[in-house]
């Protein structure tokens, strides 16, 4: 499996990429088919300021739910809108449409903390060894 | 498919039925001087219509009958989901609850005109009593759920009452617990803990003991557990617990495993809740009602839910005057039509017959968990006590999950067992298979369990389509969590109802 | 008698498959000082014919075995048409589990969704649950729904609440979070209930009828819990509703009640059925299981238990309840009985219920030292002040084979006197007449 590489990882399986000084996050594909039908994404408001690693939404499939971590501090300047017709979009399109929020950075430069896309490949391939 | 069911009767709601002109039974006519509503109830704003079905009495039975049609019941066929004990239901308990003296009982009325109704709770109190070990039994707890919620309530008077109330707000479980353990724990405000399993899911003492402190109002444990293995140190866990100042609660949905063979009071447990629905053989009623009686040691009985039944002479009562009690879990006195079957079930069987149910639910785990150890994965392989967890990892190299096992299951007039539970196995498959089955149906289901993994090397594109003999093929829950249809709207009333396409994926 | 399954010979070969050489090295785990070397202390075993005789010597010693009821406070006599009785007592229903393999289980969803429908569409909310365990508890579950959706604690009770429902949000709530607005001739005082409001009050809560069989006024209610940013939880009777406008429709958030009238036998209180219906704003928060429409693999129309994730197997301490279960078989009998009684019918036991217990309060009124206690229009049931201790007239009921009302004398010392009757459909104008004579005969007493 290949990972996009315009984007940095978590190893709680989101990903970011930093576009015009923004950053856009969505969980990971591998993320999306360990869920299974996505059915619902719960998003925070915009203006949320969110810490690293702390749990800023929810993401539900039929019979799990997981809680979304922020890969790196920011304030919230644009959520998904279309995922609360379309959630099946974290299925469809984890890396595209079916993102989830913008953040507007605390540090930038907190991004290059993350992991790329080489070593969220091994990070995958030894949780499945 | 060509079968015939294009020429059946169409399948649809009751209000989807009939129309105006039909009704059901016929009331009586009023034999009281009618007089104008608007008199009666000056200035009630009254409803001005009500989409009601308009059916005939023979279509609203036939409706009803040809639903019971599409569902397993343990009166049909093996059901061994485990942690929910799928046991034969006695007939005569249903009867026995229905005797007018029972079914028209009103919770209401004195005690001088409900001795029969009290007397049944007295002496199922009793039983229940003496088959856990423990001092005192509330039978008012509506659910097994419900009976754990009122165990932490009664913990947290104790430590109340010696003015721990206030530091004691920590609950320690394992992370085999069942999922109602932390919510329950959540209900009360207090938060919860949970511990890792040891080597092949027993306790790790180091972990618990680590986690035990002056905050700890609790320690909660399955026995057996969710893996159905009795905690060979479980000793040492209540007493460790009990060093900390901690109370030590048992959740009793394994009872099955024990009765008659080892009393949770001697574990050193000081409270447990029964699933009477489960051990003790009420039905289910596809999900509820059930009961959930809970069992005490003597220094909690001064807590439990008023009123209690007491005994004086041969007399029956209610006692409600009790200063530290956590008062009231239930309109009324709790699920009594279940409390009656229950103490029915008890004794027909007596104590020899308690004991048979609880050996013979052992025998029949083990015998099934040898027989597919070579089948599936079998993470702990040790004797287990009345059910027992599989893996079915290794059929994951053919891109099958436990889910595709489940249904296919389903063709062959067997429930499926429980899937994905407990958390701490992968693609798990735990099987309770009860002491009701006999052998051949043992053999059987075996047997096809077996077929469904050959099946899953051979033809696993069939296993991912499957169910395929049952009332519907498989359904997609997410596009009902999605779409969120939760009750029927009339035609006219409904916007554009075609779902979208976005929605019937792959 | 165990029923069980497996006869001596075979449990010989299966312990010999099974590897071990005696039943009791399979208990190797036990620890041995606690295996139990003796017999339970537990009567039995006793054969059906020893069963049936002796649980219906019990059975026979309650008075309801043979009196005719005017009780109520919760628990009603309400009709139970024979087709109920015989649809709920298969097996197909009663002994199947909760559906959580949707192919086996068509049976049960479609009947969960059907009452779904039945309750959402009666209590005039947008949805309905599968139902929990009684009207107590589905109270308790509405507050809590009202306090998560707010974020404020408060709960405010406005007027006469069942006292064993306040009982029970007692025992769940931190007391010091539920106010009690006293009832103003057995009615919620507007001015009272406007001084307990605030910016802290997390729901309303009021009894629709109230304890006390007296009507309220659902829309002022709501909107007084409105104006401070509360929710409003009505606690709605389901015959009740039949007549009355809903109160979803008139600005209720939430709608709880005790589903018990509608073809569920009185059974000394339970097992009830817990009704819950609230806006769709709401829904992710509900309590309890729900079923939802879908399709199968070919396009049939089908039901599952749906929004799984808010229940406690999956969201484990992050669960919106605790609840594991529903009361499938009651919701099933309530589901077949608004069925087979449907549009007239339901308004129909209502009317005659308002009617019948009209007919019985200008009776009693009739009767020397008799008053009705309350001014406020009523419903189905009423208190009665009488000449001498309710006890005394239960007591003279009993001679009779009447119960002539609840003794609300048992809920507080003040009210010995009262008598809350309650007249259903069942009751013929001969049984008002007899019970008449049962209050006339205790007040002579006086």
């Amino acid at each position: 499996m290949a990972y996009p590489e315009d984007v940095r990882y978590t190893a709680e399986h989101e990903w970011a990429r930093l576009e015009n000084g923004l950053v856009t996050i969505g969980i990971t594909s591998y993320a999306s088919e360990q869920l299974g039908d996505v059915v619902f994404v719960e998003l925070p408001e915009v203006g949320r300021k969110l810490d690293a690693m702390k749990p800023f939404g929810v993401v539900e499939a039929v019979k799990t739910v997981s809680d979304l971590y922020a890969p790196l501090a920011g304030e919230v300047v644009e959520t998904n809108g279309g995922l609360t017709e379309h959630p099946e979009l974290v299925n469809a399109e984890p890396f595209g449409g079916g993102w989830m929020i913008r953040v507007k950075p605390a540090n930038a430069a907190d991004l290059s903390k993350l992991m790329d896309h080489d070593a969220y490949a091994r990070l995958i391939e030894e949780q499945h060894a | 498919m060509t079968r015939t069911e294009n020429l059946a009767f169409p399948r649809r709601l009751l209000i989807e039925q009939g129309g105006p002109g039909h009704r059901g039974p016929e009331l009586p006519a009023c034999d009281v001087p009618a007089q104008p509503l608007a008199e009666l109830l000056p200035g009630i704003a009254l409803r001005d219509g009500l989409e009601f079905p308009q059916v005939s009495e023979p279509e609203v039975v036939r409706h009803f009958i040809e639903l019971s049609t599409l569902n397993h019941h343990i009166d049909r066929g093996l059901y061994p989901l485990g942690s929910c004990t799928m046991k034969y239901n006695p007939k005569i308990n249903d009867e026995l609850a229905s005797l007018p003296g029972f079914a028209l009982a009103h919770p209401l009325a004195p005690d001088a005109a409900s001795q029969g109704a009290l007397r049944v709770i007295f002496e199922l109190q009793q039983v229940l009593a003496a088959i856990t070990g423990f001092h005192a039994v509330t039978t008012q707890p509506a659910a097994g759920a419900q009976g754990e919620m009122t165990g932490l309530m009664l913990i947290r008077a104790w430590h109340r009452s010696r003015n721990e109330g206030d530091r004691r707000r920590k609950v320690i479980v394992p992370d085999s617990a069942h999922g109602t353990n932390p919510a329950s724990v959540n209900l009360l405000g207090w938060e919860t803990v949970t511990i890792p399993s040891g080597e092949h899911a027993t306790v790790n003492l180091e972990a618990l003991a680590q986690a035990l402190d002056d905050t700890t109002a609790a320690v909660m444990f399955t026995v057996p557990n969710t893996l159905g293995l009795f905690e060979p140190r479980i000793l040492e866990v209540t007493k460790l617990a009990h060093a900390a100042g901690a109370q030590v609660y048992m959740d009793g949905a394994n009872l099955n495993a024990l009765v008659g063979l080892v009393r949770p009071a001697d574990l050193g447990f000081d409270v447990m809740h029964i699933n009477v629905h489960k051990t003790f053989s009420t039905p289910h009623g596809g999900g509820g009602p059930g009961a959930g009686p809970v069992a005490v040691a003597a220094h909690l009985e001064p807590f439990l839910p008023s009123p209690v039944v007491v005994e004086n002479d041969g007399v029956f009562a209610l006692v409600h005057d009790r200063p530290q009690s956590i008062g009231r879990v239930h309109s009324f006195h709790g699920n009594f039509g279940i409390l009656v079957r229950a103490l029915a079930y008890i004794l027909t069987l007596g104590p020899a017959g308690l004991e048979r149910v609880s050996r013979t639910a052992i025998l029949n785990a083990n015998w099934l968990m040898r027989r597919l150890a070579g089948t599936y994965d079998l993470p702990n392989p040790e004797h287990c006590m009345h059910e027992f967890v599989l893996s079915g990892r290794s059929l994951r190299r053919y891109g099958i999950r436990t889910l595709d096992v489940a249904k296919r299951l389903l063709d062959f007039g067997v429930h499926a067992p429980t899937v994905y539970f407990p958390l701490i196995v992968e693609e798990a498959l735990m099987i309770e298979p009860t002491e009701t089955e006999t052998l051949d149906r043992l053999e059987h289901f075996a047997a096809a369990m077996e077929r469904v993994a050959r099946e899953a090397a051979e033809d696993p594109a069939l296993l991912r389509e499957a169910p395929f003999d049952t009332p519907v093929s498989r359904l997609d829950e997410g596009r009902a969590a999605r779409e969120l249809k939760l009750r029927w709207t009339a035609p006219h009333a409904a916007p554009a109802a075609a779902p979208p396409e976005a929605a019937s994926r792959k | 008698m165990s029923f069980t399954g497996i006869g001596h010979d075979e449990q010989q070969r299966m312990l010999r498959e099974i590897g071990v050489k005696d039943f009791d090295e399979l208990l190797k785990a036990l620890p041995q000082e606690v295996r139990l070397r003796r017999p339970l202390p537990v009567a039995g075993p006793l054969s059906e014919i020893e069963l049936r005789r002796t649980f219906g010597a019990w059975a026979g010693t309650n008075a309801a075995a043979r009196a005719v009821s005017f009780m109520g406070g919760g628990s009603y006599d309400h009709y139970v048409p024979s087709a109920v009785n015989a649809i709920a007592m298969r097996s197909e229903f009663a002994t199947a589990y909760t559906p959580y393999q949707p192919e086996v289980a068509q049976g049960s969803l479609t009947v969960i969704f059907e009452f779904q429908s039945m309750i959402a569409e009666l209590t005039g909310c947008d949805v309905a649950n599968a139902s929990l365990y009684d009207g107590a508890t589905a109270l308790v579950e509405g507050v809590l729904l009202a306090r998560g959706h707010t974020g404020r604690r408060r709960v405010v009770i406005a007027g006469a609440l069942h006292p064993n429902y306040l009982g029970v949000l007692r025992t769940y709530l931190d007391g010091a979070d539920v106010i009690e607005v006293a009832d103003q001739g057995g009615i919620c005082p507007g001015a009272g209930l406007r001084d307990a409001l605030g910016p802290e009050v997390a729901c309303v809560v009021y009894q629709q009828p109230n304890f006390f069989g007296l009507l309220e006024n659902p829309r002022g209610l709501h909107a007084m819990a409105h104006e401070v940013g509360a929710l409003a939880v009505a606690v709605a009777d389901p015959i009740a509703l039949a007549l009355l406008e809903p109160p979803g429709r008139a600005g209720a958030d939430i709608v709880v009640g005790e589903g018990q009238p509608l073809g569920i036998p009185a059974s000394f209180g339970g097992p009830g059925l817990g009704l819950f219906a609230c806006r769709q704003a709401l829904v992710r928060r509900m309590p309890g299981r729900l079923a939802g429409e879908t399709v199968d693999a070919q396009g049939r129309r089908g039901f599952v238990l749906t929004l799984q994730t808010r229940e406690q197997h999956i969201r484990r301490e992050k669960a919106t309840s605790n609840i594991c279960t529903n009361q499938g078989l009651l919701a099933l009998r309530a589901t077949i009985h608004m069925g087979l009684l449907g549009r007239q019918g339901m308004r129909e036991v209502a009317e005659l219920c308002v009617q019948k217990t009209h007919h019985a309060a200008q009776l009693a009124a009739a009767i020397p030292g008799y008053r009705r206690a309350h001014a406020a229009p009523f419903f189905r049931e009423f208190v009665l002040e009488c000449p001498v201790p309710a006890a005394a007239v239960y007591a003279a009921g009993l001679d009779a084979q009447v119960l002539p009302g609840t003794d609300l004398g048992q809920f507080k010392p003040e009210w010995r006197n009262l008598l809350l009757v309650a007249v259903t459909e069942q009751r013929s104008a001969a049984d008002v007449e007899a019970w008449a004579q049962v209050l006339r005969r205790a007040g002579g007493r006086a």
